[in-house]
């Protein structure tokens, strides 16, 4: 790896929403209703860098774009030292410029979206903390700053979600979120502590590059630890449970943090690590990787045509998608989970940013069934959620459908026959649920609650939907064969990947748009028309178990809470009642006792008197003295 | 017999000679002063001065000398010492100009007695010679005494002086007894050989085991001399009343400054001279380290008033600096400049924050006044906070670093036990920080304490210190880095 050539600027990507988010939280008062400004400001700089940087980064030969920026030294102990050292290279520089790209969109949107916000600085001093660990996350060259970023955000997300935290409603998704996030954290930190005793260091590129000499059995065993602590931050089986909970926060947030960024983190760390996957034996941790994705990309898009709540939906739909990127992984086509994090990015923010408009504009209404025909009244948010409703649903040429057929094109070649039928079962129910949501929303006869007066979106939050509207539709050219080849510039990152060749892509790229296209005349038949009600009854009784299962959430939340929340809690209990206040706090109480009497004891040394202290100084002499010569007689 | 004078050398005090210029200087400038006048660029004076001394003694940073007939060593180490001392009398000035503003007291001869200290101080930290370190020693302590009785009002405060001088005297006979003792059985105060005599450390070498019992005797009067300039028990009982009495910047100055300067001429002395003698004076050592560490956190756990508790506390510090010198390796040698160097900007800070409070007339220091502090001004409660947090050794302050610095080189040189006992008063210590917080934050008070100091000058203080508290418990490497690159002495 070279070392340093480039990439100079790459601190301040970090350090600028960092300092954003310490004078927001230091001088928020003052700086008062400008503070949206300063934290799009911030953010909006470390995207220029990050634009300047990913720049010289190409000026770079291919195969030699990596530096590591090395600041300073944090830990040294002995022989193990641990620096403060930026990696930037083909994958952390994507990641920056989606973070960074749609963190900026995002942060101009919520100028306009929180400006009634009583704590409207402290918004923007969270969501510059948030842009900060997130970009550490991604910039980190050892697991331990990537760990210090990964909890960073873990924090932000908690007070994002908590933000409104006089509603219990918010208060108690935002500990659910955490409290999940624990686990995964706790199987990630495990995952890291067995990567360092086995390889020895903590930076990724030792890391990555030695191994393939960790037995085959050990790396198994850190793959699959640290894939738990991406189940957890990316949303996935079993620990997806607090991603839908997480709507509770401002839509903003679920953009940014619970779409577009945070809950990539996990997938970004799989394919920063990758070799550690690849060491597993017989593959095992990348199957179950893959698996767990898929399963995860079924069940949510099942749950997803059930729900009711926009933001819930694309919750859902948002978990389902990043199943997809972990099925990429696991069928060793990092850049294609990675392709698809991209686009994904842009068209799920553009479509959680339109559910907020629509809600900003319904006075907070959330129910898909209260809304109807707001395409006419709202047509920016209208077309532009359009374009990230084809996005998603993988249409040509729209964003997504690249992305998609790139991840279902890797796995035919990867001969995960399996897999690839499951993301084709999920591209259907992703396009026929987006049908649902869009033609319920946008189309059909106008539905609005009473005594609203509906607005279209004001300028700031046009401002971000259009550029994302626009990267929807377009997106997809970052990987267009001949154009520009994302693929083959993450080469160096993340390895090599293998697409099928000769007709079956295009085969599968068929296949792909026929099931895009039956999902979206399965919506508007059954949402679109006026017919639709009947079908719908009609289809529902069918599968009753289903409907019934998937409004439910399967229970999951449930079983949850008998079979974890409940002995903990009681175990939590025991220990509190019982066993803190009688033998921990008489312990403590007891030692506070003792130290407490003995200063009582010993304070009546302390009189005032100069002759006293001059005796005690003199006994400390004698003492002296007598240690010294009974040494010497000795 | 031929006299031979010695070399003139001036450039080895170059730092000392600056301040004491400085402080000449500002007595006769204030002189021309009519009555009434604004006073202010006497203390922008003291601060060149300073400013001075720091660039001097960091010019001689990368020598390795001994020069002025050989009581003077020029060495990293020194340059280590004089320059945190010379920060720290800049901070204290600081301070006190908005400390002394509304008084009618003498700025001029404050600041002027303040040099004269942080001169006495930086040669401390380079003398190579007894004699040479008794000159320093009472050259900061008569300072001292002045300045602690520097409020002329107030009973308290002359009181204080009076036992802290007093004391001081007494303690000065000891250690000038401990000097007799090694000349008499070396026959050379000098600490290094040349220059035609062997020095204490060529005797060591040169003579055999059973010719050293009048010079260990020695030994423990000078370790009874020091321990009483670092507060060390059982020769600590003086602190509390004077730290109690002083003027609040001056007792953060005393607590910064006399401490580093009289722990630099032990590291000096014991770990480097009398290195071949450390089966003899560690065990006294040990016994100092475990008594003042102990009695310092218990006795400060039922303190009522902010000062006295600082002031157990710093006793307890000063036990907890020594477990680094006893370990007598690099490691312990680096980690106590370490340590005293943010101990010293923790401690301003924590004084800065009671000077803020308690102003000129030295009210609102009971722990009690401090109530409910956090709602009425949470800034200054917390960089409070910081430093109670920095003081206790809590991780990503500069205090963790420190203890885990000294406490890891007790253990490298075998004494476990000892770091062991120095965690366990820690954990007694945290007891008495955290009071201060709770006290803080978790009472209310209806009275709305309202700092008596509003000066920019004070709270930049607070500022500085607590920046440097937090920011150097982060990133210490590079302070670690320098420490360990001062621990190159001439030997």
């Amino acid at each position: 790896m070279t070392s340093g050539d480039f990439g100079q600027l790459a601190p301040l990507i970090i350090a600028l929403p960092l300092l954003g988010a310490l004078a927001l939280f230091f001088f928020g008062r003052r700086i008062g209703t400008a503070a949206g400004t300063v934290a799009s400001a911030t953010i909006g700089a470390a995207f220029v860098i990050g634009v300047v940087t990913f720049f010289e980064l190409l000026g770079h030969e291919h195969g030699h774009r990596s530096s590591v920026v090395e600041l300073w030294e944090w830990v040294a102990a002995g022989s193990f030292r641990v620096g403060v050292d930026l990696l930037i290279d083909e994958l952390s520089m994507v990641m920056v410029l989606v973070v960074t790209g749609v963190g900026t969109l995002i942060h101009v949107y919520s100028i306009g979206y929180m400006h009634d916000d009583p704590r409207y600085p402290t918004f923007f001093a969270y969501l510059n903390l948030f842009a900060a660990s997130m970009l550490l996350l991604v910039l980190a060259e050892n697991v331990l700053l990537l760990y210090v970023g990964w909890e960073g955000v873990g924090l932000c997300s908690y007070l994002l979600i908590g933000f409104w935290f006089e509603r219990p409603a918010a208060a108690n998704a935002a500990k659910k979120a955490f409290i999940v996030n624990r686990i995964g954290d706790l199987s990630f930190l495990i995952g890291i502590l067995v990567l360092t005793t086995t390889v020895g260091a903590l930076s990724v590129g030792q890391i990555n590059a030695e191994a393939g000499a960790i037995s085959a059995g050990m790396a198994t065993v850190a793959a699959l630890l640290l894939f738990g602590g991406a189940t957890g931050k990316s949303a996935q089986i079993p620990l997806y449970v607090w991603l839908p909970d997480a709507m509770e926060g401002p839509t903003p947030v679920s953009a940014l943090i619970h779409a577009a960024t945070m809950v990539t983190a996990g997938v970004y760390m799989v394919a920063r690590l990758s070799p550690v996957f690849e060491a597993s034996s017989g593959d095992l941790a990348l199957t179950i990787v893959a698996w767990v994705g898929a399963a995860t990309a079924l069940f949510a898009a099942v749950m997803a045509c059930a729900e009711n709540d926009i933001k819930r939906v694309l919750a859902y739909s948002t978990i389902s998608q990043l199943g997809y990127m972990f099925l990429a992984h696991g069928v060793h086509a990092y850049s294609a989970g990675i392709f698809h994090l991209a686009t994904h990015a842009f068209f799920k923010a553009l479509m959680f940013l339109g559910a907020g408009a629509v809600m900003h504009a319904l006075a907070g209404e959330t129910d898909l069934r209260k809304m109807g025909g707001l395409r006419r009244v709202m047509p920016v948010v209208g077309w532009t959620f359009a374009a990230g409703w084809l996005a998603i649903s993988g249409v040509i040429p729209f964003a997504g459908f690249f992305s998609k057929d790139a991840i279902l094109a890797s796995a035919w070649a990867d001969g995960e026959y399996g897999l690839w039928a499951v993301g084709v079962l999920t591209a259907l129910l992703t396009a026929f649920y987006m049908s649902r949501l869009y033609f319920s929303v946008f189309e059909g006869d106008l539905v609005v609650p009473e005594g609203v007066h509906v607005h279209d979106a004001p300028v700031t939050m046009a401002t971000a939907l259009v550029p994302l509207g626009v990267l929807s539709v377009v997106g997809g050219v970052l990987n267009l064969p001949g154009v520009l080849t994302l693929e083959h510039f993450l080469e160096p990152a993340v390895g090599e990947s293998h697409v099928p060749e000769g007709l079956i892509p295009w085969v599968l790229a068929g296949l792909a748009l026929f099931v895009a296209a039956l999902g979206i005349g399965l919506g508007w038949r059954l949402y679109a028309r006026r017919d639709g009600e009947a079908r719908r009854r009609a289809w529902q009784r069918r599968v009753p178990w289903l409907v019934t299962g998937a409004r439910n959430k399967f229970y999951v939340d449930e079983y949850y809470g008998g079979l974890v929340v409940g002995p903990a809690k009681r175990t939590a209990t025991f220990f509190a009642d019982v066993f803190d206040t009688r033998v921990i706090d008489g312990v403590a109480n007891g030692a506070g006792w003792v130290v407490a009497r003995s200063a009582a004891g010993l304070r009546k040394m302390q009189t005032g008197y100069v002759r006293n202290y001059g005796l005690v100084y003199l006994f400390g002499v004698v003492l002296v003295f007598s240690l010294l010569i009974m040494k010497a007689v000795r | 017999m031929e006299f031979e004078a010695p070399a003139v050398q001036l450039g080895a005090i170059g730092p000392e000679i600056a301040l004491v210029t400085t402080a000449l200087l500002l007595l006769i400038v204030d002189a021309f002063i009519p009555e009434g006048e604004e006073r202010w660029y006497l203390a922008v004076l003291a601060t060149i001065g300073f400013g001075v001394a720091i660039i001097l003694a960091a010019n001689q940073w990368g020598e390795r000398e001994l020069q002025l007939a050989r009581m003077v060593a020029v060495d990293n180490f020194a340059t280590f010492v004089k320059t945190s001392v010379a920060v720290f009398a800049v901070l204290t000035v600081w301070l006190s100009r908005d400390y002394l503003k509304r008084s009618e007291d003498e700025e001029s001869e404050f600041y002027a007695l303040l040099l004269f200290a942080a001169a006495g101080m930086m040669l401390m930290a380079s003398a190579a010679d007894l004699i040479m370190v008794f000159l320093a020693l009472e050259i900061f302590s008569i300072s001292l005494y002045v300045l602690v009785g520097f409020r002329r009002r107030s009973l308290a405060s002359q009181e204080s002086a009076m036992k802290y001088f007093l004391l001081g005297a007494f303690s000065s006979a000891f250690f000038l007894m401990g000097i007799a003792l090694v000349y008499g059985a070396t026959g050379t105060t000098n600490f290094y050989p040349g220059g035609g005599g062997e020095g204490i450390a060529g005797y060591l070498v040169s003579s055999a085991a059973s010719d050293v019992d009048l010079l260990v005797l020695g030994v423990g009067l000078l370790i009874v001399g020091l321990g009483f300039k670092i507060a060390a028990v059982p020769f600590h009982m003086w602190t509390p009343d004077a730290y109690q009495g002083a003027p609040s910047p001056i007792t953060g100055f005393m607590a910064a400054g006399t401490k580093f300067a009289a722990v630099a001429t032990m590291l000096r002395l014991f770990v480097v001279v009398l290195y071949p003698l450390r089966a003899d004076w560690r065990p006294i050592l040990i016994a100092v380290a475990i008594a003042t560490m102990l009695l310092g956190s218990v006795l400060a756990v039922i303190q009522e008033d902010v000062k006295r508790l600082l002031a157990y506390s710093s006793i307890a510090h000063a036990g907890f600096v020594l477990t680094g010198l006893i370990a007598a390796n690099d490691r312990g040698l680096s980690g106590s400049l370490f340590y005293l160097a943010t101990y010293g900007l923790t401690v301003l800070g924590a004084f800065a924050v009671v000077t803020v409070l308690a102003g000129r007339k030295e009210r609102n220091v009971t722990l009690a006044s401090y109530r409910g502090l956090f709602y009425e001004r949470p800034l200054l409660a917390g960089a409070l906070t910081l430093f109670m947090l920095s003081l206790a050794g809590v991780p990503l302050t500069s205090g963790f670093v420190g203890k885990f610095l000294v406490f890891g080189a007790a253990i490298q040189a075998g004494y476990w036990w000892l770091a062991v006992i120095g965690m366990l008063a820690s954990v007694i210590a945290t007891f008495f920080y955290l009071r201060v917080l709770v006290v803080m934050y978790m009472q209310e008070d209806d009275r709305g304490l309202q700092p008596a100091i509003t000066g920019r000058l004070a709270n930049s203080v607070v500022g500085l210190t607590a920046a440097a508290t937090l920011v150097l418990g982060i990133v210490w490497g590079p302070l670690i880095d320098l420490a360990e690159r001062a621990t190159v002495f001439f030997a």
